[in-house]
């Protein structure tokens, strides 16, 4: 890699827009084949049913139908589609066929293929099928269930990941703080503004099978293809065009890679499928419904000792080719760029009669950081430390590197962070958004409305291997061709690439004629784009070709000057010199085309990462929430593009909002998807969030990769959960609101208000500022909270409001007894009696006006100068605990000896069973103590003197 | 039922017949191969098929083909020249106000709607004008800059630059 | 999402629309500006075999203001009103409330006559009509008739029209220059059908106090609502702090809104309660 780069780092425009602001990109339903057939495709409209039968007759007899095709024409049996990422043995039962051929476990599964000469003819058809369906019960959400959506399998439990580190359970033990709660985050969808479509075309003649509409993962989805549609992956071509956007869902096979090349194939003429919006919402992959119960444990200065806990994926019917990629992501990155010493979590993946769940732009990460930074939050209100010092505390340094992260099993997965100054990302984003100006109306209202700020730091994980391929040619004409096996989805890759090859070449953009992307045409072995990998592995195979392939003109060079490749120079421009000043334009040594591939090979992943913050304010009567300002730092390493990149995290900042306060697909308990349109489903607008800043760093390149670049997709959208609901917490401490769910709807933080205010009314005074030791219950807005031992019989199912009522006592209630004792009648021993729990020693167990006393009994006596009780025993410790005043209390022996001792505020004497005992008060001032005895009705006094042991019952006759 | 319509796309008549439930948006796409107008939802809601009917921005996915009879619709092609780019297009090139390309037909042209008829707006205007139009990749930011930046040769030829 | 196919005809009088309308026997369509029909469509959830598209009337496109009131034809289309620099003077609360609708692209084709005869609970026009205490014309095979607000709407998307009667005005009363109105929505997204929406006038007597109050709701029922209670409440009163808080307790209290997939109903009765209040905060400042 050259020291100067004439591209590479340079906020080049991009050579796709000439095409696509002219509207002059080629998306898949831009095609079109001479003797072209649509297809529609038949969904179930039902959750989770039998299939009895299918009669497509009627359908096939009307004109402009050409065919329907149903499992039983496919093939048996039904073509399974395999996982391509963590595809464990123990989750191949639950991966899916390419149409329902024994039952339906989601509304859209696919049901009939119906082919027509138009779109709507096609559509129109699926009226006249007939299903038989025998509808069963369906499963919704996460956990054991009598319903089971495989017969083969007794449970909907796929699987769970375990992250584990350290010995969290010991840590637990020991922890003088700890504090558990339950968070959950909403199903959405990546929602491309594309929908899905595919054409197909099998040539006979050449025994070649096309199939345009390849996105993501081609290479991958041919090698499926083939092995089901029986042919050989090298008479299968798949090509990519333009495409409308992926974000992780689109590109992945689902059924329809299958059946629309097959029906193609069948039936011999050119096949389209165009998914409409109404499929789109419930037939491509959704993402994100998680639930979870974790607990932290942390010293009193907030260092973080332990995470543990337990997260419930809800997958949908089917695991999809990388359904599993969320939970696993979940239990490993939780602790994202924190020092989290030890760690026991664990992630279960549930199969439900819903859409399967695939990955979304930071699968698992986008979850996990909202569970963990409102978790942080948390802490660092009850332990009194300033939110932003609790993050510095617990961040990484970059000392610490490599930093290991939890390993997961299955898989025995390990992962470290390599590099990076944490530290420097948070400072930059909070000197950014103002913090140290802007902290100062936090929680404050004004105009009406409560601000809020918030901060969060994230790790982004990219560039997954194994390898890429990238090819150069140099063309007759002297410019040069790119073909690289990564996909583009709209990221800008023709323009990275070209910018990374032409530096490479140290060639003027202008000579990179075209970036050949995706198609398997390109190179022999592709892989994709996913996890953020293209720039990092494309790039990199495109600098590996680029060195082959200068080698490859020098070689040529060096033949036509007559000397070694050693002495022939490349000078930049694109001119080949040799010794005495010879000299050829690449163009000349070109021929027919001199091309070279190149690889790359990877098993690590780049670790980008930052820090967002956020300021908003609410409005508590309607709930809304506006962004005021939104800043993202993050550190990607070397940047090929910075205007791209910009873009990039913009876009998922924003998608990410949408995530945090409007997306949300809603089903019924019957499995039915309510959102089923763009008018319900809502994702953000020009208008939602204006003020969104980016910037981003370079100062610490990746060292896995020549070009020190590190894959930046997602890292946009991976704290935004988590910091939208940071702020909107701060912004309504003063109603105690804490946020555990997404989204964060006006109807939700409505709720919660509402909710934080009745409790408050309850209570009398809002609970905060615990200390150590203290272990919150498990509390969520509508579980129930576990009590973890039995209450005393009298008071099984009694309400709490009683409760409340009944134990609570306060001095203002209490009438002083001045005649508890019978020697409080005598000089010298006349005190007052204020009786709070049970009697006292007092005798007077009808008091209604008392706690009911248990093992003890509690009472505060009022002792004027001078008086004091007369010794004696009990058969029970009594404790004088001193409050007010000056107090000599004594304990005697039965030889008469007496010792005696001043007790001033806050001292106590506790006498023993059977010791004799007694007090005076010798000052000026009135004593109030604290008295406890023992037993919840203690006997009446034993006095030592004679007369009044005797008549020690006499003063209860009087009542 | 086969009806004959008669209209203008970008300048040039066009008479076809159509089925009367074959949209403006389908009709453009399929039937005369004007693909820059995209698809979204069918639903009027994502903005992508937006096109100039008699000058005023209308999504083509709410319109049936049938209803375009005697009307001049202008599609993105219509706004768009070989040789180089309208100050708008370069505008959303210069501040990176696309990525995938598929909404940005439908926004350049509710843009240039927008500023031939109000090119003194202003970034309130134009975000309210453009939450009408989905983007899923850019966050909106740079498209409203865009559209900002391009305000200026639209007020100086008091209509669209050449 | 193709439409079901259906046969099309374009009118060009009023009366060969009502013989068209009237030959299919309920299964014909009207189609004013296709924003609310095609999308249900598109759908399948409607289904006719005819549409008769009424664009061709360009007798119905006409906004008069006159003594009398306002009157807008029924093809009178967002765009037209936006436009319209006499309207915003003539009926303020009209114009303000209709720049809440839609989007751009929707108000260049939408039309009045649509929006009323579509009846979304949530909308803004068919609130505003309620409210003003509007009157509809209606012409059919009986001849025209008139209906008032009141009358109009029935239920979720369902009014007063026979199956061959079309739109044809919409009749405002006349609105004194001197008028005090609020109107105030609240929707998830700028443009989206509204989660709530107040839309209110009174007349102010010589003591300051109000009179002829008209209170009217959106989006909390299954039509537009006035509430009887609340003008009740705020007629002969001074319009001040204490009136607007107690007048924001009786609109709660008076409406009984549905749980859905966006709100609760305990919500939708609170917003309705916010958005009153801070509509009479506007009109009474």
């Amino acid at each position: 890699m050259k020291a100067n780069n004439a591209l590479i780092g340079s906020p080049i425009e991009r050579l796709e827009d000439l095409r696509f602001v002219r509207g002059r990109g080629e998306y898949v339903d831009d095609l079109t084949r001479a003797g072209l057939l649509h297809a529609a495709i038949l969904r179930s409209s039902v959750a989770h049913g039998r299939l009895r039968s299918i009669d497509a007759e009627a359908a096939r007899a009307l004109p402009h139908v050409h065919s329907v095709f149903t499992a039983a024409e496919i093939a048996n049996p039904v073509p399974i589609i395999p996982m391509r990422l963590h595809p464990l043995p123990e989750l191949q039962p639950f991966e899916q066929p390419v149409m329902a051929f024994d039952k339906v476990r989601y509304v859209g599964e696919p049901i009939a293929i119906v082919l027509a000469d138009s779109a709507a003819l096609a559509e129109d058809a699926l009226a006249a099928i007939t299903v038989d369906l025998e509808p069963l019960a369906a499963v919704t959400g996460c956990g054991g269930s009598d319903v089971s959506l495989f017969d083969a399998q007794d449970t909907n439990l796929a699987l769970t990941y375990k992250a584990v580190k350290g010995d969290a359970a010991a840590a637990f033990l020991d922890a003088p703080y700890k504090r558990r709660e339950q968070f959950s985050v909403q199903r959405h969808t990546a929602l491309p503004m594309e929908p899905r479509g595919l054409m197909a075309e099998w040539d006979a003649v050449r025994g070649r099978l096309t199939v345009w509409g390849a996105a993501k993962v081609p290479f991958f989805n041919r090698r499926i293809l083939a092995r089901q549609i029986g042919l050989p992956e090298a008479s299968i071509e798949l090509v990519e065009n333009d495409v409308g956007g992926g974000f992780g869902a689109r590109g992945e096979f689902y059924p329809e890679d299958f059946l629309i090349p097959f029906v193609a194939y069948r039936v011999g003429r050119p096949v389209k499928w165009i998914e409409d919006r109404r499929e789109h919402l419930m037939a491509m992959n959704h993402a994100r419904e998680c639930e979870c119960d974790i607990e932290i444990a942390c010293r009193g200065d907030g260092t973080i000792l332990a995470l543990r806990g337990h997260a419930a994926t809800n997958m949908g019917a089917y695991l999809r080719t990388n359904g599993a990629v969320a939970a696993r992501n979940i239990v490993q990155f939780m602790s994202g760029p924190y020092r989290v010493p030890n760690i026991d979590l664990a992630a279960s993946m549930w199969m439900t009669n819903k859409t399967p769940v695939g990955t979304y732009r930071g699968p698992g990460r986008f979850e996990t950081d909202f569970f963990r930074e409102r978790l942080f939050d948390m802490v660092a209100h009850d332990l009194g430390i300033d939110r932003v010092e609790f993050r510095r505390r617990n961040l990484i340094a970059a000392s610490e590197m490599p930093y290991a992260l939890a390993t997961i099993t299955p898989y025995e997965h390990r992962d470290e962070l390599d590099s990076g100054d944490y530290q420097a990302t948070l400072e930059r984003c909070l000197e950014e958004i103002g913090w140290q100006q802007r902290i100062g109306r936090n929680g404050k209202e004004i105009d009406g409305r409560y601000h809020g700020l918030a901060v969060s730091c994230f790790v982004e994980g990219g560039a997954a291997g194994p390898k890429e391929t990238a090819r150069l040619v140099l063309e007759p004409d002297g410019s040069f061709s790119v073909y690289v096996g990564s996909s583009a989805v709209g990221q800008g890759l023709e323009t990275a690439f070209a910018q990374i090859a032409g530096d490479a070449l140290e060639v003027p953009l202008e000579r990179i004629r075209g970036v050949f992307h995706g198609s398997t045409a390109h190179v022999s072995d592709g892989y994709g784009s996913y996890h953020s990998r293209a720039v990092v592995m494309g790039g990199s195979a495109i600098l590996d070709a680029a060195e082959k392939l200068r080698a490859r003109i020098r070689v040529e060079a060096a033949a036509r000057f007559g000397c070694a490749p050693e002495q022939v120079e490349l000078v930049a421009g694109g001119t080949a010199v040799g010794p005495q000043d010879k000299s050829m334009a690449f163009a000349e040594l070109a021929g027919d085309g001199l091309s070279a591939e190149g690889t790359f090979l990877n098993t690590k992943h780049t670790w980008g990462y930052g820090a967002h913050a956020a300021y908003v304010s609410v409005d508590p009567r309607t709930g809304h929430v506006e962004l005021i300002d939104y800043m993202a730092v993050e550190d990607c390493g070397r940047v090929i593009n910075p205007l791209m990149l910009h873009g990039q995290v913009v876009g998922a900042v924003v998608q990410g909002l949408g995530g945090a306060i409007l997306e949300h697909l809603v089903y019924d308990a019957h499995g039915q998807l309510l959102t089923g349109s763009l008018v319900d489903y809502l994702v953000p607008t020009a208008s939602d969030f204006p003020s969104i800043r980016a910037q981003v760093m370079g100062t610490h390149p990746s060292p896995i990769n020549p070009l020190g670049a590190k894959g930046a997709g997602e890292g946009g959208i991976i704290p935004v959960g988590g910091v939208m609901a940071n702020a909107v917490a701060a912004a309504l401490s003063k109603f105690g609101v804490e946020p555990r769910a997404l989204p964060l709807t006006p109807p939700a933080i409505w709720q919660l208000i509402e909710r934080a205010r009745r409790d408050q009314r309850s209570l009398g005074s809002k609970i905060g500022g615990c200390r150590f030791s203290v272990q919150v219950l498990p509390s969520r807005s509508e579980a129930m909270a576990v009590a973890r031992h039995p209450r005393p019989p009298e008071l099984v199912d009694v309400p709490i409001e009683e409760i409340m009522q009944k134990y609570v006592g306060r001095f203002r209630d209490r009438k002083p007894d001045w005649a508890a004792f019978e020697d409080a009648k005598i000089e010298g021993y006349k005190r007052a009696q204020h009786r709070f729990i049970g009697a006292g020693g007092s005798g007077k167990h009808g008091d209604p006006t008392v706690i009911p006393a248990k093992n003890f009994t509690l009472s505060i006596m009022f002792v004027p100068p001078g008086q004091g009780n007369a010794p004696h025993t009990h058969e029970v410790e009594e404790v004088f605990f001193v409050l007010k005043g000056y107090l000599d209390v004594f304990i005697e022996d039965e030889s008469g000896k007496r010792l005696t001792t001043r007790l001033a505020p806050w001292e106590c004497i506790s006498c023993p069973a059977g010791v004799i005992h007694g007090y005076q008060n010798d000052s000026l001032e009135p004593v109030y103590m604290q008295v406890m005895l023992g037993r919840g009705k203690p006997e009446a006094m034993g006095y030592t003197d004679d007369r009044l042991y005797e008549h020690r019952d006499a003063h209860l006759k009087a009542i | 039922m086969s009806i004959p319509v008669r209209f203008e796309v970008n300048g040039k008549r066009v008479a076809i017949e159509v089925e009367p439930r074959l949209t403006l948006a389908d009709c453009l796409r399929h039937h005369l191969r004007l693909t820059g107008t995209h698809v979204g939802c069918e639903h009027g809601v994502c903005g992508a098929c937006t096109v100039l009917v008699d000058g005023d921005a209308v999504r083509a996915c709410l319109m049936l083909a049938v209803q375009a009879d005697g009307a001049k619709v202008v599609t993105i092609e219509g706004l768009s020249h070989d040789a180089h780019l309208t100050p708008l297009q370069a505008a959303f090139r210069r501040h990176h106000a696309l990525q995938c390309g598929f909404c940005t037909p439908g926004m350049i042209t509710t843009a240039h709607a927008l500023l031939s008829q109000e090119p003194h707006c202003d970034a309130a205007r134009v975000r309210e004008v453009l939450s009408g139009n989905l983007c899923r990749c850019t966050g909106y930011v740079a498209i409203v800059e865009a559209v900002l930046a391009a305000r200026a040769d639209y007020q100086k030829n008091n209509g669209p630059g050449a | 999402m193709k439409s079901p196919a259906f046969d099309y005809a374009r009118p060009t009088t009023l009366p060969e629309a009502v013989s068209l309308l009237t030959s299919c026997e309920g299964e014909a369509k009207l189609l004013a500006g296709g924003q609310s029909l095609v999308p249900l469509l598109a759908f399948r959830l409607a289904a006719p075999t005819l549409l008769v598209d009424l664009n061709s009337l360009s007798e119905l496109r006409y906004i008069r203001i006159e003594d009398d009131g306002v009157r807008l034809g029924a093809m009178v289309r967002w765009r037209q009103i936006e436009d319209d620099a006499r309207l915003a003077r003539a009926h303020p609360l009209l114009v303000t409330a209709l720049k809440h609708v839609a989007h751009y692209q929707i108000r260049n084709r939408g039309t009045i006559g649509g929006s009323l005869a579509h009846a979304d609970p949530a909308a803004e026009l068919p609130g505003i009509v309620v409210t003003c205490e509007a009157e509809i014309m209606a012409i059919g095979a009986a001849g025209q008739r008139r209906i008032s607000a009141a009358d109009f709407f029935l239920g979720p998307l369902t009014t007063a029209l026979k199956p061959e009667e079309i739109i044809v005005e919409l009749h405002l009363p006349p609105w004194p220059a001197q008028r005090r109105w609020g109107f105030e929505e609240f929707s998830r997204r700028r443009g989206d059908f509204a989660l709530a929406a107040a839309a209110l006038y009174y007349d102010v007597l010589p003591d300051g106090k109000a009179c002829n109050s008209h209170v009217g709701v959106m989006g909390v029922g299954d039509r537009p609502q006035r509430l009887a209670q609340v003008e009740a409440m705020l007629n002969g009163r001074l319009i001040d702090g204490d009136t607007i808080a107690q007048a924001e307790h009786a609109a709660a209290a008076a409406v009984n809104p549905a749980d859905d997939i966006h709100a609760s109903a305990a919500y939708r009765r609170a917003l309705v309660g916010t958005l009153v209040g801070r509509a009479l905060k506007r009109a009474a400042t």
